[in-house]
C-alpha cells in the first residue's frame, strides 16, 4: 500500500506584495483584516512545502475583522474536496491567532462554502471551543501543528 | 433577608470578589451542597485547563481564599466536577479520559478512586440525589453509570449507548433516578433503569424534530422541584423543557435561570405571566455585559443562598455575584 499525499500536485501562486505600514497611523490595537493576513499568509501547509497564501488557501478578502464587536472571521478553501487536513489547518489558523491578538477577540473559522465534502463537519469542529482545546492536547496533532507555525516565523 | 422583586426590576449583579489562581481557562464550578450546615463553610469547587481542580472558601471575614489545589491526578484538562450529595466526595471528569474521586482526609483532599474506561475525553460528572450513582460521559459518545460500594469502590453499572457524537454534560433529576444527557449531536436524552430489563435504556430523545435545538447542546438544568429542565445550544436558543408527568398545571414556581455565554456576559431569566398571550414565557430580567474579559463557561447559583452566583470564564477567574434591588 503506497501513502500518498491527499493532493500531489497543488497549485502554487506568487505571494502578493507585501506592503510596509507606517506605524504611526496604526494604533497597537486596532487590528484590521491585513494583520490578521499578515500573521497567518505565512502558515506551511501540513502536507506541502508551501504557505497557505501560496495555495491560495487563503487571501486577505477571506478575512474580515469587526473592530467593534472585535471578531475576526477567516474563510478557508482547502486545496482538494475531500482534504483530509482542512481540520488541521483550521487548529493552526486558531493557534496562530491566539499567540498574535488579544485574547478578547472571538474568532470564527469557516471553510469557504462549497469548497469541502463535509462542510458542516468540518465547520462545527472548528468552532466548538472544546474540541478545539482538546484536539490541541493531543501530543502528535499539537506537533503537526506547531510545525507548520514555525515556517511563518522569519 | 428581604425578597426580591422580580417583576418591578431594577435588579443588579453586584460583583463580590473575583478568585484568581487558575493559570488556565476555569470550564465548571460546583457548589458543595453540605456546606451552611454542621459547621462547613460555603465551599466551591473549580476546575480548569490547568489539569487541576481547587476548593474556595469563604473565611470568617467574608472573603473568599483557595483552600486547596487538587493536582496530580489528571495529566490534561480537568473538565468537570461535581459533589457528592452528602458533601464528601468531589468527583472530577478529564480530557485524559478518567474520572477521578477525592475526599478530603486531614487537611489535604486525596485521591481515593479512578475511574477508567471511557475510550477519551470525559466532559461531565453528576451524582444522583442519594448519592448511589455517579454519572459519567464523554466524546466516546457514551454514558457511564457508576455504582458506588463501601471503601470507595466505584463498579460500572451500565454503559450507556445512543447518542451518535460528543456527549458534553450528564445531569440527574433532583430526586428521581432519571438521567438526562445532552450531546454534539443536537439531542437531549433521557435514560432510565428499567426493573424488569435489570438495565438502563434510553426512554426518550428530544431532537430537532420534537421542537429540540438545531446545534450542539452544551448544558442542561433542572429546577429544584424537578418539574422543569433548561438546555442550552450552539443555536444560540434555550428551551424550558416541561418533566412533571402532569404538564400544564399551574404551577408557579420563582427559580431564575442564570446563563453564561461566550459574549462575556451572564443573562437572568425568569418566568413571565403574560395575561395576553397566556401560557408559559420567559423574559430576560437581567443582562450583565462584560461580566468576564472572556467567555463565561460555567453559572451556579448557591443552593444554600439563593441569590449569591458564581461564575467561571476562560480569562481564569471566578467570580462571586449577589443579586441585589437597587433602590
Amino acid at each position: 500500500m503506497t501513502l500518498g499525499l491527499i493532493n500531489a500536485n497543488p497549485v502554487v501562486h506568487a505571494k502578493k506584495e507585501r506592503i510596509v505600514r507606517a506605524e504611526d497611523n496604526h494604533a497597537a490595537d486596532a487590528v484590521d483584516s491585513l494583520d490578521v493576513f499578515d500573521s497567518v499568509r505565512d502558515i506551511r501547509d501540513p502536507e506541502h512545502p508551501y504557505s497557505l497564501e501560496q495555495l491560495s488557501v487563503l487571501s486577505e478578502e477571506s478575512i474580515t475583522v469587526d473592530k467593534k464587536l472585535g471578531r475576526i472571521q477567516i474563510t478557508f478553501t482547502p486545496t482538494v474536496q475531500h482534504c483530509s487536513m482542512a481540520t488541521v489547518i483550521g487548529l493552526c489558523l486558531r493557534v496562530k491567532l491566539l499567540q498574535s491578538f488579544p485574547l478578547h477577540f472571538k474568532v470564527d473559522i469557516n471553510v469557504s462554502p462549497g469548497s469541502h465534502a463535509d462542510e458542516e463537519s468540518v465547520n462545527k469542529q472548528l468552532n466548538d471551543k472544546e474540541r478545539v482545546a482538546a484536539a490541541l492536547e493531543n501530543p502528535s496533532l499539537r506537533q503537526l501543528v506547531d510545525e507548520c507555525l514555525c515556517s511563518s516565523e522569519l | 433577608m428581604s425578597e426580591i422583586d422580580l417583576v418591578d426590576g431594577n435588579l443588579a449583579l453586584k460583583e463580590i470578589q473575583k478568585l484568581d489562581g487558575h493559570t488556565d481557562r476555569v470550564w465548571s464550578l460546583a457548589w458543595n451542597p453540605a456546606a451552611g450546615a454542621g459547621g462547613l463553610p460555603p465551599t466551591l469547587a473549580s476546575c480548569s485547563g490547568d489539569k487541576t481542580a481547587r476548593i474556595w472558601q469563604q473565611g470568617p471575614s467574608g472573603s473568599w481564599n483557595c483552600t486547596a489545589v487538587l493536582e496530580d491526578a489528571h495529566n490534561r484538562t480537568v473538565r468537570s466536577c461535581a459533589w457528592s450529595p452528602c458533601g464528601k466526595l468531589l468527583a472530577t471528569g478529564s480530557f485524559d479520559a478518567t474520572t477521578a474521586i477525592w475526599q478530603q482526609i486531614g487537611g489535604d483532599f486525596e485521591c481515593v478512586a479512578t475511574l477508567e474506561g471511557h475510550e477519551n475525553e470525559v466532559k461531565g460528572v453528576a451524582w444522583n440525589s442519594s448519592g448511589s450513582f455517579l454519572a459519567t460521559c464523554s466524546r466516546d459518545k457514551s454514558v457511564w453509570i457508576w455504582e458506588m460500594q463501601p471503601g470507595n469502590e466505584f463498579d460500572c453499572a451500565s454503559v450507556l449507548h445512543g447518542h451518535t457524537q460528543d456527549v458534553k454534560m450528564v445531569q440527574w433529576h433532583p430526586h428521581l433516578d432519571v438521567l438526562v444527557s445532552v450531546s454534539y449531536d443536537n439531542s437531549i436524552r433521557i435514560w432510565i433503569e428499567d426493573g424488569d430489563l435489570n438495565g438502563w435504556s434510553c426512554v426518550q430523545t428530544l431532537g430537532e424534530t420534537s421542537s429540540g435545538h438545531s446545534s450542539t447542546v452544551w448544558a442542561l438544568s433542572f429546577s429544584s422541584g424537578g418539574d422543569r429542565m433548561v438546555t442550552c445550544s450552539d443555536d444560540l436558543t434555550m428551551k424550558i423543557w416541561d418533566t412533571t408527568n402532569n404538564p400544564s398545571e399551574d404551577g408557579s414556581w420563582d427559580g431564575i435561570i442564570a446563563t453564561g455565554a461566550a459574549d462575556d456576559s451572564i443573562c437572568l431569566f425568569h418566568e413571565t405571566k403574560d395575561s395576553l398571550v397566556g401560557g408559559l414565557s420567559y423574559s430576560l430580567i437581567l443582562k450583565k455585559d462584560k461580566a468576564h474579559d472572556m467567555d463565561v463557561n460555567s453559572v451556579q447559583w448557591n443552593p444554600n443562598e439563593p441569590k449569591i452566583l458564581a461564575s467561571a470564564s476562560d480569562d481564569g477567574s471566578i467570580k462571586l455575584w449577589r443579586l441585589t434591588q437597587v433602590p
